[in-house]
């Protein structure tokens, strides 16, 4: 899981350096350049060309014509609805923003909380906190697996949503903190030693003063994170055994032991299961390439 | 990029004063730290204690004077009482990660960062080709398993249908070739398994290295390069004696999470190989040991060692993270 963005801080575009071609470009190199660029892109797109042209046929028709050559006759769009009720796609989506949406919510408040308590006091544990949550982020996941997994058990939590919630926010809380912390570092102090003089409170100073100066670094972190914990399946895995409560992700695995060899059916619940993130991709592009950059500014 | 100076927002003390602690810090962190003690430090300490264990994961957790190193004899091969040979799946695993580590330190790397370069000029529909690139960053391990798992699929898949197509195209031209009647097993095939894996694996991760050299590559000095320019460098010596020295600090976090990544691999294992075995990576060793197998004390053992080996990377990383910070 590419969950290890590091030590952050937002990186500010500047101007483009690079090969302006102020004398004249060869040619013969550019078009080479080209071609090998359309030849590594066309490899690029070959999994979702794949799965876009399985989704709409049958596995009949595969088996008989070949991948190569699609009875264009035979199209069909019957996979998508079959997959969203019968393979009860439907149902995992939901409980996929059932568990993300709280966790998203919890870990960004909770984040913004130990973020700010490190970036504007001094005081001696602050810089030992940090490290803290910052090695946090790079712990591999086995380490916590089966304690995580006996203490929802005692506390009667496992197979449920809570559990889910519980563990995501708590282990995305290490990533957040970093690059909140980072970003608030750079907030100048007179704006807050201008709000202390007339007398603001400390809570107020955070929640209106300081937050409102973070959205930009919340709004790409709460990008990157809804697709990390949208995403997530080694915790449902562990965590979430009755089929009424799968995400996406563990939904999608197990449709593959069932109906083994229906691909077209299996491809079209997997595009389904895309769309959200999908959805976020095309509108939060900026800040899904911004949240993910965020750590490497340094 | 500089931080600001760090800012204190503590009152200044009255002259002569002794100070005080001031709480408020403390009581911003109460309750996230809370959670980040009980759900992350405290189950990691556990499993060091299970680690000790000859747990099942049912019965009660065995008491402190039943704790033993008897499952890292088992796992590693401690000279304990005689020497016996470290456990086959272990090295396997191990083995595995190695290469992964290996694969990911070169093979997504050097395509990212070339395509990074190759983005930040101003080439023609940069947009787009970009965009067909880090497009799979947003799909989970699962859908990329199960996309990848089709395309390996040796009957129908896009992959071996291109293989024997091409075989036999050959054939008809050149009669000495023999056309194939099948192309490779890939996933189900021992030798090919984690290669496979680890196909679908690069074609995802090419994407992120592309994204943070691109990031890195917009905030050079401008007239480093432009320095280097009018002094009549090369391209090549552009980029391999002015640009990439100053892409350094990107290339450490590359190289760093190419490591942690590859450490952490387990879905698209457990996705794409469910049965385990071949391309078993540490990860999922560990899982099918414990959950499948209801060795809880040893699969925490497997667990412990993993972490030993991320501390390699992660404890001299936070060495140089923290003495840039005291620096500040």
């Amino acid at each position: 899981m590419a969950n290890t963005t590091l030590s952050g801080q937002i990186a500010l575009p500047s101007a483009q350096i690079g090969s302006t071609p102020k004398r004249k470009p060869i040619k013969a190199s550019r078009i080479a350049l080209y071609a090998a660029l359309i030849v590594l892109t066309a490899i690029w797109l070959l999994p979702f060309f794949s799965a876009l042209l399985t989704s709409v046929r049958t596995q009949d028709e595969i088996s008989l014509n070949g991948f190569w050559q699609p009875d264009l006759s035979a199209l069909t769009l019957d996979n998508f609805p079959a997959a969203w009720e019968q393979a009860r796609v439907s149902r995992y989506l939901g409980n996929s923003f059932i568990v993300t949406i709280p966790s998203l919510i919890a870990t960004l408040f909770l984040s913004s909380l130990s973020a700010f308590a490190l970036a504007r006091y001094r005081f001696k544990l602050a810089l030992p906190l940090y490290f803290m949550f910052v090695a946090g982020t790079m712990l591999p996941f086995q380490i916590l697996l089966l304690p995580v997994f006996k203490m929802m058990n005692d506390l009667r939590l496992y197979n449920t949503y809570g559990a889910l919630i519980i563990i995501h926010t708590a282990f995305q809380m290490g990533f957040c903190t970093m690059v909140l912390r980072n970003f608030m570092k750079t907030i100048p102090n007179d704006i807050v030693e201008a709000a202390r003089v007339d007398g603001c409170s400390d809570f107020r100073i955070y929640w209106q003063i300081i937050m409102p100066l973070t959205l930009p670094a919340m709004a790409a972190l709460a990008t990157l994170e809804f697709t990390w914990i949208f995403n997530d399946y080694l915790w449902a895995l562990i965590l979430i055994q009755s089929e009424a409560l799968k995400p996406i992700t563990a939904g999608l695995a197990g449709l593959r032991g069932q109906f083994t060899t229906n691909w077209p059916l299996i491809t079209a619940g997997s595009l389904i299961g895309v769309l959200p993130t999908l959805f976020v991709f095309a509108f939060l592009q900026r800040y899904f390439i911004q949240g993910l950059t965020l750590g490497s500014g340094k | 990029m500089a931080t600001l100076a760090a800012t204190v927002t503590q009152r200044p003390d009255r002259a002569g004063k002794r100070q005080k602690i001031n709480w408020t810090p403390y009581l911003f962190l109460l309750v996230p730290l809370a959670v980040y003690a009980t759900w992350i430090i405290f189950p990691m300490l556990f499993s060091f204690y299970l680690s000790l264990t000859s747990w099942d994961g049912v019965s009660p957790i065995p008491s402190p004077d039943q704790l033993s190193l008897g499952n890292y004899d088992r796992l590693l091969g401690l000279p304990l009482n005689g020497a016996n040979p470290p456990d086959r799946d272990f090295v396997t695993a191990f083995n595995n990660n190695v290469t992964w580590v290996i694969v990911f330190l070169t093979v997504p790397t050097t395509l990212g960062l070339g395509l990074a370069m190759i983005f930040n000029s101003n080439i023609r529909g940069a947009r787009w080709f970009k965009i067909s690139f880090y497009a799979p960053l947003i799909l989970s391990f699962v859908v990329i398993g199960t996309i990848w798992m089709w395309i390996y699929e040796p009957r129908a898949g896009i992959l071996n249908s291109v293989i024997v197509g091409a075989s036999q195209a050959l054939a008809s031209v050149f009669p000495f070739i023999t056309p194939l009647e099948r192309g490779p097993g890939w996933l189900a095939d021992r030798n090919l398994a984690l290669a496979s894996i680890l196909g679908a694996a690069v074609w995802r991760q090419v994407g992120y290295v592309m994204i943070l050299y691109l990031a890195g590559l917009k905030n050079l000095d401008p007239s480093l390069v432009e320095a280097a320019k009018v002094d009549g460098a090369s391209p090549w010596q552009l980029f391999r004696k002015v640009i990439f020295p100053l892409l350094a600090p990107i290339t450490t976090v590359v190289l760093v999470i190419s490591v942690i990544d590859s450490l952490r691999s387990f879905d698209l294992v457990q996705v794409m190989t469910p049965l385990g075995g071949a391309s078993n990576v540490l990860a999922n060793f560990m899982y099918i040991e414990a959950f499948n197998n209801y060795q809880f004390g040893y699969g925490a053992s497997i667990a412990v060692v993993l972490l030993s080996i991320s501390l390699v990377i992660i404890i001299p990383y936070l060495y140089v993270s923290v003495r840039k910070e005291l620096d500040y």
